[in-house]
């Protein structure tokens, strides 16, 4: 094993945590500010990801699809929070939960229709195509790289709009106090709404940066939507800083875990058995670290409002 | 008699329409919709379980495939070792595989209530929103160990290649098999009965309504809903033995996260809490996926559209609508 093997898995750890942040973002300041706990947030995901692969193929341009999926999968959020989000804010979570598994069901089955089963290929830009040379004799795919950079991007506007806007301001105030804001004048369903497309656009645009490495298809979003609750539980509910934190450590400890712990394994047992036994567990590590998380932490490492 | 309940009536019923289809069925020489009153029961048996959990106790589990999942494979494997004549493991003792649905379904239950001690352990510490995102999580996490272990089959999934048998019973007839997951879905539908009236069960829905109140009466609402969530995994993890013997067949998908999410559909169809809501849920979807099943293949669309819309303006499922609501007397 190789330094430069080692850095390559360490940076494709943090590509995979900041993706996972773009989705944790969005359902964490759902929860935080609306109190709602949506399971088709991985369905947003899937829309960014076919808009953008539909939209490439058409235009042949990899940007404007990259735009489209952030237009599509925002509007797509306003949309279902008008029509049916709405509805379930003074809702308990049994039906929040049912509600957006109906609307998981309906967008799955939807997007089969309109686009079939296969998967769709949506290439990288050839702007950003082959490999870099970094110190250490490093190779590494520029379009990772760039995903990093437009994931730390990404987390620093986040955290300039949260603290330094008026918009921010205002969503800060709804987290801690809704009944208080509206009685302040804000009107408070359209900040709702703009804050679940926010989310929703955060989502979209995951899964186009995503499915160019991976493929385009149905019910993609939701891996990585029940990653983005384990990152959530870890990083405590509500909390931006905590889902950042939550989706690199969640990031990194499953890339490693893939990589390092086969070869673990190899030191004390034949090699077919510690590659079945290293992979198996480290498909569980992240779980094993939630529970580890929850015995110490059962509110989240960065719990905002408990 | 005066005093019997439109629900029971309604109850009754159900119980006594699911168990003529078949034979109606088997007289009209179609023996296709004996299969499908059985799915109905093993449906309505996993439903049953999850009720007791989340209608009584009001803990919403969204993981409870990977008790159905859990009981399906330990079938599956223990009738593969039998079948192949290999022992489990031959020191320090020999452990032997097996074909007799009685043990199966013992060690099915035991190890799903087992998997739901430890899950319960963990995500009982929380609640709410942190309690439904941990049961999923937990879930995935045995998912993907199905997917990644590769003796048992992996994603292919393990075939179990006769079906095991019952004593003095063959079960390889449909009807027969039919009426023994019907038995087994009464007799967990009575257990859940005489659970909801005793003692136990009214500190349950005490822990659901108000906790402070059980832990100032000095019992402690971690421990009762710990039990319950064993319970419910055990019935939960039976259903799914009696599917793998169904089948023939378990595979991972058993254990994804949309198995879960149906369990639920079963129980919010139905009626959330009611002693038949989930029999009532699972003859529902059942219905609704071989009617629209058989118009498009897109029907998973409209199930989506027919939960939304019981989710939004229906609430209480097919119980409660045609029985009222719920009596507490």
């Amino acid at each position: 094993m190789t330094a430069a093997l080692l850095i390559e898995q360490l940076l494709n750890g943090v590509q995979f945590g900041l993706m996972l942040f773009l989705m944790a973002a969005g359902l964490t300041l759902v929860f935080g500010v609306m109190g709602l706990i949506n399971l088709a947030h991985g369905s947003l995901y899937m829309v960014g990801a076919f808009a953008c692969a539909a939209v490439a193929n058409f235009t042949g341009s990899f940007w404007i699809g990259l735009g489209a999926s952030l237009a599509a999968a925002a509007a797509a959020g306003a949309i279902i929070e008008i029509v049916v989000i709405r509805r379930l804010y003074n809702r308990d979570h049994l039906d929040q939960v049912l509600a957006t598994f109906a609307l998981i069901l309906i967008f799955s089955e939807g997007t089969r229709w309109v686009f079939g089963s296969f998967p769709l290929f949506l290439d990288v830009p050839e702007l950003l195509s082959g490999p870099v040379s970094l110190p250490f004799g490093v190779q590494y795919s520029i379009y990772r790289l760039a995903i990093i950079v437009i994931g730390c991007l990404v987390a620093l506007g986040l955290y300039l709009l949260i603290t330094k806007t008026r918009l921010g301001i205002r969503i800060r105030a709804g987290e801690s106090d809704r009944a208080m804001i509206a009685a302040l004048g804000i009107d408070i369903r359209t900040l709702y709404t703009i804050v679940f497309a926010l989310g929703a656009g955060l989502a979209g645009l995951a899964g186009a940066l995503v499915g160019a490495i991976q493929s385009v298809q149905v019910g993609m979003g939701e891996p990585v939507l029940i990653l983005a609750f384990v990152v959530i539980v870890i990083g405590g509910i509500g909390s931006i800083k905590g889902s950042l934190f939550g989706s690199l450590l969640v990031g990194l400890v499953d890339t490693m875990g893939r990589f390092l712990l086969p070869s673990f394994f190899k030191l004390f047992m034949d090699p077919s058995q510690a590659t079945s036994v290293g992979s198996a567990l480290a498909s569980m590590l992240i779980y094993i670290l939630m529970a580890l998380v929850l015995v110490v932490k059962p509110k989240g490492l960065f719990s905002a409002n408990a | 008699m005066l005093n019997v309940s439109r629900e029971t009536i309604l109850n009754c019923l159900l119980a006594l329409t699911l168990l003529v289809v078949p034979f109606i069925a088997l007289s009209l020489d179609e023996p296709f919709y004996v299969t499908l009153a059985t799915r109905v029961a093993i449906y309505a048996l996993a439903g049953v379980g999850l009720n007791l959990a989340l209608g009584l106790g009001g803990l919403i589990s969204f993981g409870h495939a990977a008790f159905f999942g859990i009981g399906g494979y330990a079938v599956g494997i223990l009738a593969s070792h039998a079948l192949n004549y290999e022992p489990h493991f031959s020191s320090p003792f020999e452990l032997e595989g097996t074909t007799q649905m009685l043990i199966l379904w013992l060690v099915a239950m035991i190890v799903s209530g087992l998997a739901a001690l430890i899950i319960g352990l963990f995500s009982l510490r929380t609640s709410g929103v942190y309690f439904i995102m941990i049961t999923l999580a937990f879930a995935q996490m045995i998912y993907y160990f199905a997917i990644s272990w590769p003796a048992y089959g992996g994603e292919d999934g393990l075939s179990i290649y006769v079906r095991n048998g019952f004593p003095g019973v063959n079960t390889l007839i449909p009807i027969n098999f039919f009426l023994i997951t019907f038995g087994v879905l009464m007799s967990a539908l009575f257990l859940v009965a005489t659970l909801r009236n005793s003692r136990f069960g009214a500190a349950l829905q005490a822990a659901r309504q108000n906790e402070d109140r059980l832990s100032a009466v000095g019992i402690k609402p971690f421990n009762i809903r710990l039990a319950t969530f064993v319970i419910s995994a055990m019935i939960t993890g039976l259903a799914g033995a009696l599917f793998a013997d169904l089948n023939r067949f378990v595979s991972p998908n058993m254990l994804s996260w949309h198995t879960s999410g149906e369990i639920m559909v079963f129980v919010i169809l139905g009626g959330v809490g009611r002693l038949f809501g989930p029999v009532a849920g699972a003859a529902l979807f059942i219905l609704f996926e071989f009617i629209f099943g058989g118009l498009t293949e897109h029907w998973m669309f409209f199930l989506g559209l027919v939960l939304l819309a019981v989710v939004l303006f229906a609430r209480g499922g097919l119980i409660g609508s045609l029985a009222g609501k719920v009596r507490y007397d």
